[in-house]
C-alpha cells in the first residue's frame, strides 16, 4: 500500500486546468477555511511560546496584552528551580530506553517476518495485546517490586519500564515496514552465503532505515512525554520533565509566565523532532496502525 | 511482559485485604473487594465518566480528523507548512498540554477562550469548576485531532490515482467520487482510527491528574485506581478496579483485534 503523502495524483488536475470562476473561488474559501483552522489548532503553541518571554505581569493581564516586554527572566527562574535535572532525566531515560528498544525490535520483528516462525502472528497478537492493557492495571505489583529492591526514584528502572512499554509497538511497527523488503533481495543475498548478522546488518537494516527512524522516534516521543509512571515512580533525584510540569498544577501567586517557560522546554524536543521527521513520522503511525 | 505479570499478582491482590497504613493484617477476603468496589457505585459512575470522556472525545476527534485530511489533501498554498502546524498537538507533552489550556487558555478571569467570548458578546464560563468534564474533552479533542487526521490522510492518499482519474473521465463529478469511492475506501481507516482511539484514550490519566483531580464527574478508572491505591493506600481495592478495568479494556480490545486482524488477512502476509 504507498502511504506517500506527497501529492502524486496531478495528472487528472492538469486536464482541467481552466476551472470556472466559481469553482476557483470556492477552492479559494476551501484554503481559507484550511488556514483559518490551522490557525486555531496551532494557536495554544504560538500563545504558550509568547507567554513564555512574558513578564509574570503582561502573562496575567486581562484583555491579553499582544505587544508585550521580551523577557528571558521566566527561563531562568525555571533553571533556579533545577529544572536542568530534570531535563537530563528525561533524556536519559527516553534516548537509553529507544535505544534498547530498536536493538530488540529490529531482530524479533525481522524473525517475525522476513523469516516467519510458526504461529508467528500469535506471537505478534500476544505484542499488541500488551498495549490494550493498561499500565495502571498493573503499577501495583510494579510498585511494590520496586519499592522491595529499592529502586523507587531511580532512572535506571525507569527506563527499564519504557522499553517494556515501547516494545511492542516498535516490533510491531518494524514488521510492516519489513514485510515490504522485496523477499528478492533477502534470498539473493542467502545465495550469495550471507550469515545471519551479515544478512541483516548490511542489507536489511539499510533498506528499512527510513522505518526504524520512524519507529525510534514515534518510541521516543512515548517515553518522553510519559507522565503517569514516572509521576508515581520518581520523587527527586530521578524526577523527569512531565511530573515537574504537573507541579505547576498548585500555582501559587503568578506563574503563568514561568509555566510557559517550562513547558516550552519540555516540548520543544519532541515537536522539533517531528517536524524535521514529519514524514517518517506519518508514515509510521499509519503502517504501525494499520498492518 | 513487563505489563502482563504484573497484571497477574494485580489479580492476586484483588483477592486480598490490604491497606498500607495497616501492612500487618493482609489477609484473603475471596471477592469481598469486588463485592465493595461494584456496591459502592463509585465504580458505575467512573464507568460513566470513562464512557462518556473517550466516546465523546473519539467521536469529535475522528469528525474533526476526516475533515481536516479532507482539506489537507488539495493543492494550496502552504500545504506543507500548514500540515506540519497541524500535527504539533499531537506531539505536545500531554502534562504540559494540560497545564496550558488550564492555566493560560480555559482559566476563567486570564484565559484566552473566555477573553474570545467577551469579544462577540458571550459572558464568561468558569470551565475548570463549572463544565470540568467539558475541559477534558477539550485538550483530548486537540490534541487527537491531529492522529485521527494523519490516518484518514494516509487512507485518503493510498487511494489508487489511476482509478480516480478513471472516474473523472467517465464523469463522475467530486461529490459522486467522494461518495462512491473514497468513503468505502476510507471505511476500514475510519473503524481502526476509533478503535485506536478508544483504546488509547480509555488510560487517560493525564488530564485528569492535572486538571480536574478526578472532580465534576472526571473520575475515569484509571484515576480512580490510582487515587485507591496511591492516596487511599488500599491495594486491594484498588487491584480489584485494575482487574475491571482490563475486563472493560478487553472488550473494546477484542472488537479492535478482530478489525486488525481482518485488515491484516486482507493486506495479505508473507
Amino acid at each position: 500500500m504507498s502511504t506517500s503523502i506527497s501529492p502524486t495524483r496531478t495528472t487528472h488536475e492538469n486536464v482541467k486546468r481552466h476551472k470556472p470562476l466559481a469553482r476557483r473561488v470556492g477552492s479559494f474559501g476551501l484554503s481559507l477555511l484550511t488556514w483559518a483552522l490551522t490557525a486555531g489548532f496551532f494557536f495554544p503553541i504560538a500563545w504558550m511560546v509568547f507567554t513564555a518571554f512574558k513578564t509574570e505581569r503582561d502573562a496575567a493581564t486581562m484583555p491579553p496584552t499582544f505587544l508585550a516586554d521580551f523577557t528571558l527572566e521566566n527561563f531562568s527562574k525555571v533553571f533556579d528551580r533545577g529544572f536542568a535535572i530534570y531535563l537530563t532525566n528525561s533524556v536519559s531515560a527516553s534516548v537509553v530506553s529507544t535505544i534498547i528498544v530498536m536493538v530488540l525490535a529490529v531482530p524479533a520483528a525481522y524473525g517475525l517476518s522476513v523469516r516467519p516462525i510458526k504461529r508467528s502472528t500469535d506471537v505478534l497478537f500476544f505484542f499488541i495485546s500488551t498495549k490494550f492493557l493498561p499500565i495502571a492495571a498493573a503499577v501495583i505489583p510494579i510498585y511494590m517490586l520496586l519499592q522491595a529492591a529499592g529502586a523507587l526514584d531511580n532512572i535506571t528502572a525507569l527506563s527499564i519500564l519504557y522499553v517494556g512499554m515501547n516494545l511492542p509497538l516498535a516490533v510491531w511497527m518494524m514488521r510492516s515496514f519489513l514485510i515490504e523488503v522485496p523477499t528478492e533481495i533477502i534470498e539473493a543475498a542467502q545465495v550469495d552465503g550471507a550469515r545471519f548478522r551479515t544478512e541483516l546488518l548490511r542489507i536489511v537494516v539499510p533498506i528499512v532505515a527510513p522505518g526504524i527512524a520512524a519507529a525510534a522516534l514515534i518510541c521516543f516521543i512515548f517515553a518522553w512525554n510519559e507522565y503517569f509512571l514516572a509521576n508515581l515512580l520518581t520523587s527527586t533525584i530521578a524526577r523527569t520533565t512531565p511530573p515537574f510540569l504537573g507541579s505547576f498544577v498548585s500555582g501559587r501567586g503568578q506563574f503563568l509566565a514561568a509555566l510557559s517557560a517550562a513547558a516550552t522546554l519540555a516540548v520543544l524536543p519532541v515537536i522539533i523532532a517531528g517536524w524535521v521527521a514529519q514524514k517518517r513520522l506519518v508514515r509510521g503511525l499509519a503502517m504501525g496502525a494499520i498492518k | 511482559m513487563i505489563t502482563q505479570v504484573p497484571f497477574l499478582v494485580t489479580i492476586y491482590y484483588s483477592f486480598r485485604e490490604w491497606n498500607l497504613l495497616r501492612p500487618g493484617e493482609q489477609r484473603f477476603v475471596g471477592f469481598d473487594n469486588y463485592a465493595n468496589v461494584l456496591g459502592s457505585g463509585v465504580f458505575l459512575s467512573s464507568l460513566w465518566a470513562t464512557v462518556l470522556i473517550v466516546g465523546v472525545s473519539v467521536a469529535v476527534a475522528v469528525v474533526f480528523g476526516m475533515a481536516l485530511a479532507l482539506l489537507l489533501d488539495r493543492r494550496f498554498i502552504g500545504q506543507g507548512l500548514a500540515r506540519t502546524l497541524l500535527i504539533t498537538p499531537f506531539l505536545m507533552m500531554p502534562a504540559a498540554a494540560a497545564l496550558v489550556w488550564k492555566w493560560a487558555l480555559l482559566d476563567s478571569n486570564v484565559g484566552m477562550v473566555n477573553w474570545a467570548f467577551s469579544l462577540v458578546g458571550i459572558s464568561p464560563v468558569a470551565w475548570n469548576t463549572d463544565h470540568p468534564i467539558v475541559t477534558i474533552m477539550i485538550v483530548l479533542i486537540w490534541q487527537y485531532t491531529p492522529f485521527m487526521m494523519l490516518l484518514l490522510l494516509a487512507g485518503l492518499q493510498s487511494q489508487p490515482g489511476d482509478v480516480l482519474e478513471a472516474a473523472a473521465v467517465d464523469g463522475a463529478g467530486p461529490v459522486r467520487t467522494f461518495l462512491y469511492m473514497t468513503i468505502p475506501h476510507l471505511r476500514q481507516y475510519v473503524e481502526l482510527a476509533v478503535l485506536l482511539g478508544a483504546i488509547l484514550l480509555l488510560q487517560v490519566f493525564d488530564p485528569v491528574a492535572i486538571m480536574t483531580r478526578g472532580t465534576g464527574g472526571t473520575k475515569t478508572l484509571s484515576y480512580l485506581l490510582y487515587e485507591r491505591a496511591f492516596v487511599g493506600l488500599e491495594i486491594g481495592e484498588a487491584a480489584a478496579y485494575g482487574v475491571l478495568s482490563v475486563i472493560v479494556t478487553i472488550i473494546v480490545a477484542m472488537v479492535a483485534l478482530r478489525t486488525l486482524f481482518k485488515v491484516f488477512k486482507t493486506e495479505g502476509t508473507r
